[in-house]
């Protein structure tokens, strides 16, 4: 294994790179969570942009026009979804839900003529001298427009929601949608405007993945990403600056296994022992600090398992494995995982952050 | 002007009337889709809908019906459940795929053996697998508070790598000359689930789903939980002063949809699969959502609905291979049911008014 040769400047760099669809994807869903709405449809309005924004690129040769295409698919199929859930009262879930499964179907029928086909290739911002500048020309200065972008809407959306008077109005339609109501504010054209934005946003994610990261059409291409911008905007507290944070974040456990993958990295069987070990005395200390009378069974527990966790250090000492290239992709959707457990508990902090009236249906009784 | 004014109470004839509605609706907007497409939008439609029951080739195309049902029907009946109390849980995909990783396991374990009791172990072993994959959720949700959705979706993604690696790695066939996949529980009689009556596609996931239909009945309208599940559905509030446990019922929700996913993963990969492979799992998870609530989650609706969503998976192999009709234009034609059925069931919920506007 030699992980020396790995770059960290140009490891920094990709993950930008990797974590700007799920950036825009997730500063979208912010949006539209902030108004008081659940898309769950993420992942079905990013799929659709990836192929509106990759059929548009091909057939124009512009992969400026894609992108507007892809934002145009996106909000398209987001609207789908808004008229059902503001006008007809469905169910945010369930046409969340229905919205991913129509556009990975849709999306596939789209793509069926651009199979092998190649988009126009997207060019770095030219910033002269500054890309040369070593490591920091590499992560700053060296990036297509779209990385650009997604880091200026985190500003916009941030000084929107913090300053504007729009971003009040859309605050206050999340956090109560009857006051909002009584004092005047259309609820629901609101609510349309914001789903339109996540739409837009989860739509150039998606043409990003189409016309930079991969490039490539491929049926599914999307595999999960919109799951995983929904999970984000938990991670972040519905706060877009941790938006950011929690992209990249992702961003550079995706890099990273890609790299382990390609390092063909060993992994040393003795850390499941250490691992086995290091559980047992955290739980030990966690019941000795906790203040209560440690329960019999629980130390036994703790016992056996830091007994295993050296038992099976020394058994395998020094056995190196190969990574398997199967459990290295699992790793960004069980981070995923382990990060939003890490939110959500701690007497709910995420719950008390989040709008109050997320998920709720809204209707003028009179 | 027209104005929408909520219903005191749901119409039931609205209720039983509306997936009638959808279905017709989606049958027009998928026409219009098909001749979009440049196919002759009736003649699909015949293809999809019609043929597979009463064409030339229904003979073939009627056992297919059952195969494909059966899974459907046996995981949407454990979605339902959940669904009806508002609990989530939509990775039913990955259950399915570690059911049948896990009972394909044990059944190869023993391989050549012969005994009765090895396939009764395979069934337990599929359920068991499907049950601990949705507990993964079920415990984080009742312990950190977790999202149950967003969780469950995940550990789709994390069971297809888990698949791949099986059919790569551990349960590769030794005599299969290095391709992945698994030996084929078709060719090992004691672990194989055949089909009973030749020509039907009844196998045992087809009974286990009917099974499944008539005891989550009993469930539902007879039994205590029953009401408990239906009355936090309704009513959070009220069921927490009723005395309702929420944690005790998102644990038992999810460890029954996981199983029941679980065991449809098991008939499947013994049963029409034989085998455990890289793309064994083919959708059933996700579809039979759209079953769910296309049943309107209730037990004999799923069963109907779990027909008729078999039928378009049917029809739409044999639209492909007839009419070169692509096969992910069926996807779309099952998305496009289920925002059909969610746009529709405004009429059980609300009244239209006409009202003249009036000045503000």
């Amino acid at each position: 294994m030699d992980l020396s040769a790995i770059n960290p400047a140009v490891l920094i760099a990709s993950l930008m790179v990797a974590a700007t669809p799920i950036l825009l994807a997730a500063l979208g869903e912010l949006v539209v969570e902030k108004s008081g709405v659940l898309n769950l449809g993420v992942e079905g309005m990013m799929i659709t942009g990836a192929v509106c924004g990759y059929a548009v690129a091909v057939s124009t040769g512009s992969p400026a026009l894609g992108f507007v295409g892809a934002a145009l698919g996106g909000a398209l199929m987001s609207m789908v979804f808004g008229i059902l859930t503001q006008y007809f009262m469905s169910n945010q879930v369930a046409t969340g839900l229905a919205l991913t499964l129509f556009g990975l179907g849709l999306s596939a029928l789209i793509g069926q003529g651009y199979l092998q086909l190649r988009p126009p290739p997207v060019g770095e911002v030219n910033f002269g001298p500054l890309a040369d500048i070593p490591a920091l020309g590499t992560i700053f200065f060296q990036h297509d427009a779209m990385v650009y972008l997604s880091l200026a809407l985190v500003g916009a959306v941030w000084a929107f929601l913090k300053f504007s008077r729009w971003g009040l109005i859309l605050r206050a339609v999340g956090e109560s949608h009857d006051a909002a109501h009584a004092l005047g504010y259309k609820v629901i054209h609101v609510r349309l405007m914001a789903i339109a934005f996540g739409g837009a946003c989860a739509g150039l994610g998606g043409a990003y993945l189409s016309l930079i990261r991969v490039p490539q059409w491929t049926e599914g291409m999307t595999a999960g990403a919109g799951w995983i911008a929904l999970a984000i905007v938990v991670f972040a507290s519905w706060k877009p600056v941790w938006i950011l944070v929690g992209a990249y974040l992702f961003g550079g456990i995706t890099v990273l296994q890609l790299n382990l993958q390609a390092a063909g990295a060993m992994f040393p069987l003795a850390a499941i022992g250490w691992i086995l070990v290091g559980l047992g005395l955290i739980d030990a200390l966690v019941q000795h600090f906790s203040g209560k009378n440690p329960s019999i069974l629980r130390i036994v527990f703790d016992i056996c398992l830091v007994a295993l966790g050296i038992f099976g250090t020394w058994w395998v000492h020094g056995t190196l494995v190969p990574f398997k290239i199967e459990y290295l992709s699992m790793s960004p959707y069980l981070i995923t995982i382990l990060v939003l457990v890490i939110m959500s508990s701690g007497r709910g902090r995420a719950a008390l952050s989040a709008p109050a009236a997320l998920g709720k249906p809204f209707h003028a009784s009179s | 002007m027209i104005r929408l004014d909520k219903r005191p109470q749901p119409s039931r004839l609205w209720a039983a009337v509306t997936p009638l509605v959808a279905v017709v609706l989606t049958m027009l907007a998928g026409g219009a889709l098909f001749a979009f497409l440049g196919k002759n939008p009736v003649e699909a439609i015949r293809t999809i809908f019609w043929d597979p029951v009463f064409g030339e080739f229904a003979w073939y195309y009627r056992g297919q019906l059952l195969v494909k049902a059966g899974p459907l029907i046996l995981i949407a009946i454990g979605l339902s459940l959940g669904f009806r109390a508002g609990i989530w849980n939509i990775g039913a995909e990955g259950q399915y795929i570690v059911g049948a990783i896990c009972g394909a396991g044990v059944g190869l374990a023993f391989y050549p053996a012969e005994g009765w009791y090895i396939f009764p172990l395979m069934v337990i072993a599929g359920a068991l697998g499907g049950f601990v994959w949705a507990m993964i959720p079920a415990i984080l949700k009742t312990r950190f508070n977790t999202n149950e959705i967003l969780v469950s979706l995940l550990l789709v993604y994390v069971a297809e790598q888990l698949l791949a690696s099986m059919s790569l790695g551990l349960l590769r066939n030794p005599e299969g000359a290095g391709f992945p996949g698994s030996r084929n529980l078709k060719q090992y009689e004691a672990a194989s689930n055949p089909e009973l009556f030749a020509g039907t596609g009844m196998h045992w996931g087809v009974v286990a789903a009917f099974l499944a239909v008539i005891l989550a009945y009993v469930l539902l309208n007879r039994h205590m939980l029953g009401f408990q599940i239906r009355l936090t559905g309704q009513s959070p509030r009220a069921a927490r002063f009723a005395g309702v446990r929420p944690n005790l019922l998102i644990v038992v929700c999810l460890g029954a949809s996981g199983a029941l996913a679980g065991l449809a993963g098991l008939f499947e990969v013994s049963g029409p699969a034989g085998q455990i492979s890289i793309d064994f799992n083919s959708g059933y998870g996700f579809t039979a959502i759209i079953v769910a609530f296309l049943g309107r989650l209730h037990p004999v609706g799923i069963l109907l609905a779990g027909l008729l969503l078999a039928l378009t998976f049917i029809g739409g192999e044999a639209a492909q291979a007839n009419m070169q009709l692509p096969a992910s234009a069926i996807q779309a034609f099952q998305g496009m049911l289920l925002f059909f059925l969610l746009a529709v069931d405004v009429l059980a919920n609300y009244r239209f008014r006409l009202k003249k506007r009036e000045a503000a």
